[in-house]
């Protein structure tokens, strides 16, 4: 079972990478959240009001004190309460993520479903009509930024035809053009991975190989084109995963999903820490275990991956 | 040009006039020219010359396994066994390649699949040709071919990354050799090996082809290689047969193409008091010019204003073919 022993070990590196992460975001937000206290009560709030508004928030601590309390409160799984509302993090995040997971996992469905055999398709049929055709919209999808693609989308789809509606996440309606803008670029990433990738395969000497023993063009596709050209894919769809979370909050907010995108948004906008600090400590950990699901997966395709070194 | 050694047999292979070409987008590289090659069954032909003299682009052919688009097949013929390769349709090649005729390609290295164990792979030649054979009868076939290469057939298990050079050139020869073919395309077996492990990949191709009897077309620049090796040689020059013989016929030499010559003066030899290899001059011409003339005329000394003017013929004694006019009327 070395792949067991394999991600126990990666998931035990990911404690170092979330310490390191989490400290940075708390210096940063310490430093620019220090007249908040005042901030949170208005102008008219005396001296001592904001002192004890202070101590109850534990402004008053030194940084790494409160750095070292709020650490503590994670192991126990206590991610803190919202500043603005009072809201427990933990359970406010819990309560956004399904939205966020949903897309994303969508979107990354719809581009690897669309991309990749497309990828494939265009290398084995180079130079063919549908090879130019993916190029083409390839280009296309990476040259728009997701903000833009998905107002002009809305604006024809939702405004205009009344095809879907425009915000929300009410039913799996709500979600159709969000996936498709979420997955544009990372469905142009994968077009042109794929084909590159095979382009390389179907070059190789094995595939002469495949040939000379006598298997059909279709049958050495299949057989050994396929899986060697998914490899470099795979590890693509790793990083492409890692994006996509991120591209999440873009999309969310302009569908007003309420994920975690936006609760990250209103969180980093109104100055409140403790949501913020949950929210990135859980994304890390989210795309951590993603990296970690399709290294194994990687491990599985090629079989020169040794995960016991 | 009819080899009397083989008496009115039929020819297994008999290639004749065979021009081929890869286009590429600035130019047309002309890569074998008007190619004469025939061979026997059982019979073992070295087909020599220096690189990108168009060895490798003639094995190609054969199995009509040139890279699509790019190189064509311009003119010819490929006589195999009483068909003609150049025009059967490629689902009868198919069932040609890999059971019939099989090739051994320069570097064991890259020619294996690395995401699939090479039991799998010596499996895919039968699956692909015998399927009317049982799974219980192909594993024992391919772990008998795994033996006779020298390589435990517990180990089919295992992925190339797990062999050494040596041993992945046995893996590839006991997938050429599974299905037992009438001929086998070597191309330049053991150029990426070792010199040690290069006499046991002969020796035991040797083997094999005595108790299979394999015909092979042995692609070699290495003259030792040939003599050890072969019945039969053909020297290539710029994509042309320019001398063929026995290896008797060759190794006398006594009567030789220049070029052959030049091969022969470029290996050392201890007995030889020669302090120096004498290399052949110049280099080999521009495959995308056509040439007049003799081919080697610009690097051979004895190249008079015919051979720049006129391409010689095939004089021909006693089965010994040499295109060069200096054997003009010593055919015999």
């Amino acid at each position: 079972m070395a792949w067991v022993k394999y991600a126990l070990k990666r998931l035990l590196m990911l404690i170092p990478v979330i310490v390191c992460v989490t400290f940075f975001l708390f210096l940063i937000l310490s430093y620019s959240s220090q007249n908040l206290a005042y901030q949170l009560l208005g102008e008219d709030a005396t001296e001592a009001q904001i002192a004890a508004k202070e101590a109850e928030m534990g402004l008053d601590k030194p940084i790494l004190v409160r750095y070292g309390e709020y650490m503590l409160g994670v192991v126990k799984m206590d991610f803190g309460k919202s500043w603005i509302n009072g809201e427990d993090v933990l359970a406010r995040f819990s309560n956004r993520l399904p939205n966020t997971l949903r897309l994303s996992a969508l979107a990354m469905l719809f581009a690897i479903s669309v991309g990749v055999p497309l990828g494939i398709g265009s290398a084995i049929k180079q130079y063919s009509l549908l090879d130019y055709g993916s190029m083409f919209v390839a280009m296309l999808l990476f040259s728009m930024p997701a903000f833009w693609l998905g107002t002009m989308c809305q604006i024809l789809f939702c405004l205009t035809l009344h095809w879907l509606p425009t915000s929300g996440a009410d039913s799996w309606m709500h979600f159709i053009l969000p996936m498709l803008i979420l997955g544009a670029n990372t469905m142009a990433t994968m077009i042109r991975m794929s084909r590159t990738s095979m382009l390389d395969v179907i070059r190789q000497d094995y595939i002469r190989t495949a040939r000379a023993k006598g298997a059909s063009s279709g049958k050495v596709i299949l057989h050994h084109a396929l899986r060697n050209s998914l490899i470099p894919v795979v590890t693509q769809i790793g990083v492409s995963f890692a994006g996509t979370i991120a591209g999440a909050v873009v999309t969310e907010n302009i569908f007003a999903i309420p994920g975690v995108g936006t609760l990250l948004i209103n969180a980093v906008k109104a100055r409140d820490v403790p949501v913020v600090l949950g929210t990135v400590i859980f994304v890390a950990i989210i795309v951590g275990v993603i990296n970690l699901i399709v290294d194994l997966f990687c491990a599985v395709i090629d079989p020169r991956i040794d995960l016991e070194s | 040009m009819d080899r009397k050694q083989n008496g009115g047999q039929e020819y297994l292979l008999n290639i004749s006039g065979l021009t081929v070409q890869y286009k590429t987008d600035d130019a047309i590289v002309h890569a074998v020219n008007d190619l004469d090659l025939k061979l026997g069954k059982g019979e073992t032909v070295g087909l020599v010359g220096e690189t990108g003299a168009g060895k490798t682009t003639l094995a190609l052919s054969i199995l009509r396994l040139l890279p699509e688009r790019v190189g064509q097949i311009v003119s010819g013929s490929i006589q195999y066994d009483g068909d003609e390769l150049l025009t059967l349709p490629e689902a009868e090649m198919l069932g040609l390649r890999g059971k019939r005729i099989s090739m051994i390609f320069q570097d064991p290295m890259t020619s294996l699949d690395p995401t699939k164990t090479v039991g799998e792979q010596i499996l895919e030649v039968l699956d692909l040709h015998f399927p009317e054979m049982t799974k219980a009868e192909k594993n024992k076939r391919v772990d008998e071919m795994m033996r006779l290469v020298g390589i435990m057939p517990e180990r089919k298990g295992n992925f190339p990354h797990e062999f050494s050079g040596g041993m992945k050139q046995r893996i590839v020869i006991a997938m050429a050799l599974v299905a037992e073919p009438e001929l086998l395309l070597a191309d330049e077996p053991t150029t990426a090996l070792d010199v040690t492990i290069q006499a046991q990949i002969l020796e035991l191709m040797r083997q094999l082809k005595d108790q299979f009897n394999t015909s092979v077309v042995l692609i070699t620049h290495d003259l030792g290689v040939v003599a050890e090796f072969c019945d039969s040689v053909s020297v290539v020059y710029s994509g042309r047969v320019v001398e063929y013989g026995t290896v008797e016929q060759l190794f006398k030499r006594e009567e030789n193409h220049p070029y052959t010559t030049g091969l022969f003066n470029c290996i050392p030899d201890l007995s030889d008091k020669q302090p120096r290899l004498r290399p052949i001059p110049g280099h080999m011409a521009d495959p995308r010019i056509i040439q007049k003339g003799c081919c080697f005329a610009d690097r051979c000394e004895y190249a008079t204003d015919r051979c720049r003017a006129e391409q010689p013929r095939m004089y021909v004694r006693d089965g010994h073919g040499i295109m060069c006019f200096r054997y003009e009327g010593k055919e015999g």
